[in-house]
């Protein structure tokens, strides 16, 4: 265990990317950052670039445009990266599995490591979610 | 000696959370065009409103946006009950406009955070946001959750504001009336907030017109113009009036939505202090009829205008969503083209874009 493995856990940075969400999930990423739960206390920061990032947040499902841009920043994000799709939507399409112009979950895409349930997810289970995805960076053998 | 570049603003930006890109060319450090593309959050609402049974298009409208979602189940209902159409209780007009107000405190909670960003003041965000947390906390207690509520159904709604939640409420908006005085006061007083906002993004009462904007973004250039004149639900039994700024400016659209922010607070006073006792739904039963009809209601970022085509089966035949981003979205290209490459943050802010409604 290298002192950036360990600080990538102590520390993980995170970028956010709406594929084509209702904003639901969007404002409640946001809602983590701010002072009611605050997850900057535990060292989580919220970036804009990918290639900063440790841990990827993606809310709503893909549709057939931003397919291609997820991939994009899928692979622009460093290794060991962490997917998260936060959301019933990002996990299987949810509510919009029969619009014409949504292909699905975030997994038709990208890899993922931790589905987040609920519409729209509360900022608890966001913040459970991340530490889910720590624990398994944590664990794996690096 | 001056050369033009052109840069991609999003479709992933730390400005805007949401899939939209706009090709910026600029001069220096100084706008000449602007190309918005939008398509990223297309899903194709409303051709799944005409597949899905017209009780769960409440559910799948709510999603079209997850900030105004009150008011999209709020127009989704009254367009399906204007096909019978069906007599709503009075109690379930009162709570429906409290509801409304409500998710208008929050929104409004939330855009005047994101503004304070837009321009620096990061920890004026985050204190908007902590008081909007407590306007989360009684929309999650009266209508059962913090962002999606689901409380409407067509025929009334599904739950309803005892004594004691009506207590609650009141307390909690009386502190957060207290505590957004406070900000609201820094933000349209403190000089620097002045100097980043005013006379920045002027857009005439003839533009604004021109472009067929609406709600805060044209009430800030002299337009007197709000769906809740139209006196749907329980508007006409309030004391209601528009609030209008003239200078047409980010400060103006700024100043529009701080005071509408208090007005959402004293409307809300004001419904529940008048509330009726009776029924808060009614049974329907079949399918809307054979009938085309239109609901306007005032979301937060302006007028929501819902066409509904019943066919007395259990599937409405058509179902058309014009959502107030999408007619605010032309006015960056008044907004934009001139301005300081520092100002696009606040210039797009100041329109409260919303990409998810804009595309459906």
């Amino acid at each position: 265990m290298g002192l950036i493995h360990n600080s990538r856990i102590k520390s993980p940075w995170i970028m956010h990317f709406d594929n084509s969400s209702c904003n639901g999930c969007d404002i409640e990423v946001l809602a983590c950052l701010t002072p009611l739960y605050d997850v900057e206390r535990f060292g989580i920061v919220n970036m804009g670039n990918p290639k900063h990032a440790d841990v990827l947040l993606i809310t709503g499902p893909v549709n057939r445009r931003t397919a291609r841009v997820l991939r994009n920043l899928y692979d622009q994000v460093p290794g060991p990266k962490m997917v998260i799709a936060v959301g019933t939507c990002a996990s299987t399409g949810g509510v919009f599995h029969n619009c014409y112009n949504v292909l699905g979950g975030v997994d038709k895409v990208v890899p993922v490591d931790v589905y987040i349930p609920g519409c729209s997810v509360r900022p608890e289970a966001i913040i459970d979610g991340v530490v889910l995805a720590l624990q398994k960076l944590a664990s794996a053998n690096l | 000696m001056a050369t033009r570049t052109t840069v991609p603003f999003g479709p992933q930006h730390p400005v805007l959370p949401e899939p939209v890109q706009l090709r910026i060319t600029y001069e220096d450090e100084k706008v000449v065009e602007v190309v918005p593309v939008i398509g990223y959050g297309q899903r194709g609402i409303e051709k799944a409103c005409e597949l899905n049974e017209y009780n769960k298009n409440i559910y799948l409208c709510e999603r079209v946006c997850g900030i105004c979602s009150y008011q999209h189940s709020e127009s989704v209902v009254l367009a399906t009950e204007q096909l019978w159409p069906l007599d709503i209780p009075p109690r379930t007009k009162f709570l429906r406009t409290i509801w409304a107000e409500m998710a208008r405190t929050h929104s409004h909670l939330l855009w005047l955070g994101l503004f304070a960003d837009a321009f620096g003041y990061e920890s004026m965000f985050l204190q908007f946001w902590r008081i909007r947390e407590k306007v989360l906390d009684i929309l999650e207690q009266t209508a059962g959750h913090r962002v999606i509520q689901s409380v409407n159904v067509v025929g009334g709604v599904r739950r309803d504001i005892d004594e004691a939640q009506k207590k609650t409420v009141i307390d909690t908006l009386n502190v957060v009336r207290r505590e957004s005085d406070d900000l609201v006061n820094v933000l349209i007083n403190d000089y620097t907030v002045k100097s980043r906002t005013v006379g920045v993004g002027v857009m005439t009462k003839a533009q604004a017109m021109a472009l067929g904007c609406v709600g805060p973004t044209l009430r800030g250039s002299g337009v007197s113009e709000d769906a809740r004149l139209t006196k749907y639900s329980a508007y006409g039994e309030l004391n209601y009036e528009p609030i209008v700024e003239t200078a047409g400016d980010c400060y103006a659209r700024m100043k529009v939505r701080a005071r509408e922010l208090f007005q959402a607070i004293d409307l809300q006073m004001e419904a529940l202090s008048k509330l009726p006792e009776g029924e808060i739904a009614i049974k329907v039963k079949g399918g809307p009829p054979a009938n085309e009809t239109v609901a306007r209601t005032e979301a937060p970022r302006g007028e929501l205008y819902y066409y509904a085509k019943g066919n007395g089966t259990r599937h409405l035949e058509r179902m058309k969503i014009r959502t107030p981003t999408f007619a605010n979205l032309p006015a960056v290209l008044i907004l934009l083209p001139g301005c300081q490459l520092a100002d696009v943050p606040v210039n797009i802010h100041s329109l409260d874009p919303c990409i998810s409604c804009t595309e459906r």
